[in-house]
């Protein structure tokens, strides 16, 4: 089992290999076009802004080679929002493996619950359906930090209620996608992680 | 839906917990990892490290602490003092911090929030508030570990600081910090209607019921403390569970 994590210009990409030491699995972090192909599986993490992203991604073509990969993806928060069709954030196409689109959080006006964006912390995951989760996972908290999301949809692997129910997770074919963080998740996360690569 | 969190606070020296630690198997002055692993085990939902080192030698001691923290630590920390510069962000952010808490630096150098929040990301930058109270609606926001008062106000600074781009506010009262008596309810609660990103109140939990308070009549979004849980005053399942029977929202 080797897992390739994309090394690109986003942040706290280390957690993701420490989380994968912690469970043992062999990885490299890596931009390198065959060894990303060759993984058994690959994580696409990420922390920062989407347009600068999505950017970086095409003058280095890592945008088609994702697209392509054929064995099991796991995108992560960023990861999973540019996976989708168009972000919000500094309105860019994105990678359109999702068809679905990243919208900003609007604070409910008035604001009587003090709801804050982004939404930081550790929220509830529901309605699970996909290969990462398993009937335990149901209802339990993980860790979230974002001020973008995805509304419910077609491709909807868990949902998470914040201002409004939005995907916590999506799935299509060999692509998975989380918007919270697994790898900060402690031990639950740690599950979802051990799911995907057991995939 | 959206658990209050409960922070527990270590300050290091060195790379070693200072202030007595009265944890079985842990020395007084103890291993942060295996402290912080504790914490995170008992249910910590986030853990703040805050390097109080003044030599050069230290701080990179702390560097090699906070890759070990994250190599460890399977929930998110903030680490924070002595960082003024984009390079010591970015040295943290390399050993795997996930957030940095920016305090008398972003006083002295409020662009500091803008620089750090463009290059990280707002998540990654707390701004920490250290204020003591003047009169009415006045605090004077405080550096140096509340040593030296400054020119800047508490609510226009904390409202500078997250149009600057701050994630978080950390707000630390002064006249509350170490008495024991209950977070400043009244402040924080002003602070959270001002402000749109979450607030972090810190100084003076005494009791479990201060907790209660700071999450509802405080408005607070996660709540700091140190000694209490350090000297085993509470733990943190009986906290947790007293909340959620007091009706808040948290992770059990």
């Amino acid at each position: 089992m080797k897992i390739a994590i994309i090394k690109y210009n986003a942040g706290n990409i280390r957690s993701v290999s420490f989380a994968l030491d912690r469970l043992g699995v062999e990885h490299s972090i890596t931009a390198d076009p065959e060894e990303i192909k060759s993984a058994d599986k690959v994580i696409f993490p990420g922390v920062g802004e989407a347009s600068s992203t999505m950017k970086y991604l095409k003058e280095n073509k890592l945008d088609q080679l994702i697209v392509n990969l054929k064995q099991p993806v796991l995108g992560i928060c960023l990861g999973m929002q540019l996976m989708c069709s168009h972000s919000e954030e500094g309105d860019v196409p994105c990678l359109g493996i999702f068809d679905e689109q990243v919208k900003k959080f609007e604070l409910p006006k008035p604001n009587p619950g003090f709801i804050k964006v982004p939404h930081m912390g550790w929220n509830t995951i529901t309605q699970l359906h996909s290969k990462l989760f398993d009937e335990t996972l149901e209802g339990e908290y993980v860790y979230f930090v974002h001020s973008y999301y995805v509304a419910r949809g077609e491709h909807t692997a868990a949902t998470t209620p914040y201002i409004l129910p939005f995907s916590a997770a999506l799935h299509k074919n060999n692509f998975y996608a989380t918007q919270f963080h697994p790898e900060k998740s402690g031990d639950v996360g740690s599950r979802i992680l051990e799911n995907f690569i057991k995939l | 839906m959206l658990a209050k969190r409960i922070i527990p606070c270590l300050d290091i020296k060195n790379g070693m917990t200072v202030k007595g630690i009265k944890f079985v198997g842990i020395k007084e002055v103890g291993d942060p990892v295996e402290l912080g692993a504790l914490y995170a085990q008992q249910g910590a939902d986030e853990l703040v490290f805050l390097d109080i080192t003044a030599t050069h030698e230290g701080r990179k001691t702390f560097v090699d602490l906070v890759k070990r923290i994250a190599q460890h630590i399977n929930i998110p920390f903030t680490v924070g003092g002595g960082i003024s510069e984009i390079k010591d962000a970015e040295a943290l952010l390399n050993a795997g911090a996930d957030k940095i808490s920016i305090n008398s630096s972003a006083v002295k150098n409020p662009q500091l929030i803008n620089d750090m929040a463009r290059n990280f990301g707002s998540q990654f930058v707390v701004v920490a508030i250290d204020a003591k109270h003047f009169e009415g609606d006045e605090w004077i926001v405080t550096v140096n570990g509340g040593r030296i008062p400054t020119e800047k106000r508490l609510f226009p600074w904390a409202k500078e600081a997250e149009e600057r781009g701050a994630g978080e506010i950390l707000f630390t009262s002064m006249d509350h910090d170490g008495v024991k008596q209950g977070f400043a309810n009244q402040a924080l609660a002003k602070m959270s209607t001002d402000l749109s990103i979450p607030i972090i109140a810190s100084g003076g939990a005494g009791s479990m019921e201060h907790f209660k308070d700071v999450f509802t009549v405080g408005k607070a979004d996660a709540g700091l403390a140190a000694s209490i849980f350090h000297y085993k005053e509470i733990a943190i399942p009986d906290l947790k569970r007293y909340l959620q029977a007091e009706g808040i929202n948290v992770r059990l």
